[in-house]
């Protein structure tokens, strides 16, 4: 060996460790692994790791028939899977052309809203459970549960409803099932103190998390950050508000935000999104009723379908910010590409990194469960 | 409450001690019974083996290769009906509970149980694999979930409508009465199939049916005749007069109708024109030469169909044909309106371009004799149809005046002069006595411009053996049908026809099921 290619290895600081967050970490709601480099209980910088949930969803959807991927859709994102099937519906129905009768329309934007209102209960539930306070996390699923029996009387699947599909839904609503949807609703809100007394004007959780994470505009921005967390920095910025998709452009919402930017305001920024959710519902609820007509526009046989060649690419809001499907078909009857672009890539690992950088090891789970990202949306 | 939080104006430190309350409240008890999951629910398969045919178009859809079609020995297994001792068999270690397969089900027989729960020690890890019954998986009866339902049929039960010539213009010509399907009705109609074969299965010469129609959604019409000549070279013909046993078979068919297979073959052989067809099928030409030869007597559909494929193999093949032109059968059996002389010179040209020789106007035993045949062939096929005409042996049978089916059509179809009748009675209630009385409707609508003729079917409507379609055009036409009637006498006088005397027919078959009338 020469000595002037000789280099001595880098050996870290003696007070530098290494440490790993997950696979199995109750701080994301999937397999996600986040190494991180600490100094004392400062981290220095932390790594995403992802790949542990991959299933290989979007080479599997060049291989299946288009109608067969209605199945696989929702699986990419388990605790939000509605917008899932809807998008991969109205990127089919772009590429073929096809209207979507109204009364889908509007099936569609109730599903969606009940499905994110289920997100935020899960969600509540983990931001609890990463500061210590297990309680919101077991009355959270038990609260979505409620939900989760409508969907299931609905379309007969509890978590992968597999209900919408290219051209309208499947089935119809049960009989009585608006005012089951109704009634629940109405108790869910009623536990909304509860959830408040507990968590958002707990003492505990406010004084925990005010300040931790910090993002602000211009960073969320540069990161290309969306949703609630993007609202969270003071930008009022919605999809179903700022580029309408269904029926979004004729229902009254509001865009919550906070300015703070922290974990604190991505909290509240969706606990605030919880009453437009209800809204929205009671709009769906009262209009539904008038609005007649098939449940679905007539689509070929699942088994000779050819969709037009051609690409699209679509986005709807889900509870985890910006969620956008670019699907190309070459003509066949499979897609040729189809491209999840979820906003859990950007949450999970830029801006994680980013907001690691500096935090103290004891906020790392905390600040990876207020973004809300959803590790199959990364491992897609 | 608020819908916005100050979160400076912070709650006291015992509001999470709220939980504490819920102490107080009744504890839930979860029943240790299996609960009943909702009406809609997606649970395990069920299937109504009574109505599964074993079409294995559930198979297809399946997302995951969760089903596997599993032989019943016990249960039927009828191609020509369409049913196949075929059952699905779930892998529930595979299986996603999306239901496509209750939703694609051409017969219905597939839902979903409003059941949750399996589960298994290890030993008995083969549970998860189950061939579903009426029942259920665990044998009780949670009654059906997820079912098939109007507004969620994928299968498509409709037909493209097919063009005819009205009955006012038809009835006074020859002219082919079938329009055909335009490329986008075909395009249209082939998309309905759900490729479960049954058609293959069914048909007499296993035409490669779900291969042909799959080609025509494709729009690849050269590929369907490719696909069609691997087993048929009459597809011009059966384009046009098959009695399609595979519509009878057709999936699709039981609870909608049929795809129209007769049709699409049709529109395929005339999409494509005459000359490439030829190209197509001399893909088929032999590579190599048997150096045998083979005499086949009859140029019938049979004779050159054995031709045809014996020619493929590359043997020698020479017919003999004791009328002028070629077709038997399908020449002076079948009217012009249903399957004209072009279609079928198209196919006989066919064949001959593969290099079959057809001698005409050469009868064996008066032209040429068996043992020359046996002399100058290795091998000699006898393929000289059914050419007697059946009689229905009554009183008064064998007047002059009373045709046999098969020698009048020929006499018509070969253009032959007999002396149309004014008034005539056809006897029989199938698609020959529907060929007769249209043809000589058409006759009588030319000679004398009106149409004058009674057919007398032993059966009753309900059971007519002709096709129903051509039940409605005699109408149609003009023709005046009586059912349940049996021929008892020819009445004549001096010589002339005056009458037919029938019999009330109460049943046509005896209890052992043979031809016995009464």
């Amino acid at each position: 060996m020469r000595p002037e290619n000789y280099e001595a290895k880098r050996q870290p600081p003696s007070n530098e460790f290494e440490l790993n967050f997950g696979p199995n970490h109750p701080g994301i709601e999937g397999n996600y692994a986040f190494r991180v480099k600490v100094s004392g209980d400062i981290v220095l910088e932390g790594k995403a790791d992802a790949g542990y949930l991959h299933r290989g969803f979007e080479k599997l959807m060049e291989n299946r028939l288009w109608i067969q991927n209605i199945a696989i859709t929702p699986r990419i994102c388990v605790p939000d899977p509605v917008p899932m099937e809807v998008i991969y519906c109205l990127s089919v129905e772009d590429l073929c052309g096809q209207e979507v009768p109204a009364r889908a329309q509007w099936l569609r934007v109730l599903q969606m809203e009940m499905s994110r209102f289920a997100a935020y209960l899960f969600y509540f539930g983990g931001l609890g459970s990463t500061n210590g306070m297990y309680t919101p996390h077991y009355w959270g699923m038990a609260d979505r549960d409620l939900i989760l029996d409508l969907f299931e009387e609905l379309c007969g699947g509890r978590v992968y409803h597999i209900y919408n599909i290219p051209g309208g839904v499947r089935r119809d609503i049960p009989d009585g099932w608006l005012e089951r949807v109704s009634s629940t609703f109405d108790y869910l809100e009623s536990r909304l103190k509860d959830y408040d007394d507990l968590v958002f004007r707990n003492q505990v959780f406010i004084r925990r998390t005010r300040g931790i994470g910090v993002l602000n505009q211009q960073e969320a921005l540069e990161l290309g950050v969306t949703g609630p967390n993007l609202r969270a920095c003071g930008l009022p910025f919605d999809v179903r508000r700022d580029d309408p998709y269904l029926v979004y452009d004729q229902l009254d919402f509001d865009l919550p935000t906070e300015d703070a930017g922290d974990n604190l305001a991505r909290a509240l920024v969706r606990r605030a999104d919880l009453f437009e959710i209800l809204r929205i519902i009671r709009q769906v609820i009262k209009a539904l009723p008038d609005i007649d007509g098939p449940i679905r526009a007539p689509i070929p046989n699942p088994l000779a379908w050819n969709v037009p060649a051609g690409e699209t690419y679509q986005r709807v809001e889900s509870s985890k910010g910006e969620l956008a499907w670019y699907v190309v078909s070459d003509g066949g009857d499979k897609p040729y590409r189809a491209h999840v672009r979820g906003p859990s890539q950007t949450h999970a690992v830029q801006v994680l990194e980013h907001l690691a950088k500096g935090a103290r090891l004891e906020d790392i789970a905390q600040i990876m469960f207020s973004l809300d990202a959803c590790p199959p949306e990364v491992d897609r | 409450m608020s819908k916005r939080i100050d979160w400076k104006a912070l709650g006291s430190i015992l509001s999470p001690l709220k939980n504490v309350q819920f102490l107080a409240r009744p504890a839930i008890t979860e029943s240790l019974e299996p609960r009943v999951a909702a009406p809609n629910y997606r649970g395990f398969h069920l299937n109504a083996w009574d109505e599964c045919i074993g079409c294995s178009t559930c198979q297809k859809v399946c997302d995951n290769a969760a089903i596997t079609m599993v032989k019943v020995p016990e249960l039927p297994n009828d191609p020509v009906k369409g049913v196949r001792n075929l059952r699905p068999a779930i892998d529930y270690g595979r299986c996603c509970w999306c239901a496509l397969c209750v939703d694609i089900c051409p017969t219905a027989s597939i839902s979903l149980s409003r059941e949750y729960v399996h589960t298994c020690f290890e030993e008995e890890i083969d549970s998860y694999f189950m061939l579903p019954r009426e029942q259920g998986m665990h044998g009780k009866d949670y009654g059906k979930g997820w079912a098939k339902s109007e507004d969620a049929d994928m299968v498509d039960l409709h037909r493209q409508p097919m063009e005819e010539v009205a009955p006012e213009d038809r009835v006074d010509n020859f002219e082919e009465i079938v329009a055909g399907f335009t490329r986008q009705q075909a395009i249209l109609e082939a998309s309905r199939c759900v490729q479960c074969g049954m058609c293959h299965d069914s048909c007499p010469t296993h035409m490669h049916a779900p291969e042909y129609i799959r080609a025509i959604w494709q729009d690849d019409v050269e590929e369907a005749v490719r696909q069609m000549y691997r087993s048929n070279p009459f597809s011009h013909v059966c384009g046009r007069v098959c009695t399609h046993r595979c519509e009878t078979a057709c999936s699709i068919g039981r609870r909608g109708e049929p795809i129209a297979i007769r049709w699409l073959k049709r529109y395929a052989m005339d999409a494509v024109p005459h000359e490439r067809i030829r190209e197509i099928v001399a893909e088929q030409k032999p590579q190599f030469i048997s150096g045998r030869s083979i005499g086949i007597i009859g140029a019938g559909p049979a004779g050159l169909t054995a031709a045809f494929d014996l020619a493929r193999q590359g043997h020698s093949v020479t017919v003999y044909e004791a009328l002028a032109e070629a077709g038997g059968m399908t020449r002076y059996g079948i009217p012009y309106y249903r399957l004209p002389p072009e279609a079928l010179d198209n196919d006989v040209d066919v064949i001959v371009s593969m290099g079959v020789e057809i001698r005409y106007n050469t009868r064996v035993g008066s032209d040429i004799t068996m043992e020359e045949l046996q002399r100058q062939h290795d091998a000699v096929l006898l393929a000289i149809g059914l050419q007697m005409g059946r009689s229905t042996r009554i009183p008064g049978s064998d007047h002059a005046r009373v045709f046999r089916a098969v020698d009048l059509l020929r006499m018509a179809g070969a253009g032959e002069d007999f002396e149309t009748p004014r008034q005539a009675i056809v006897i029989g209630g199938g698609n020959v006595a529907m060929d007769i009385a249209r043809t000589l409707a058409r006759l009588q609508k030319q000679h004398y411009h009106e149409v004058k003729i009674t057919v007398l079917a032993m059966e009753r409507e309900a059971d007519f053996l002709a096709d129903p379609v051509e039940i409605r055009e005699a109408r149609e036409e003009g023709i005046h049908i009586i059912d349940a009637r049996g021929p008892r006498e020819v009445m004549v006088e001096n010589d002339e026809l005056t009458g037919l005397k029938t019999w009330r027919v109460k049943a046509i078959f005896d209890e052992q099921g043979r031809f016995a009338p009464t």
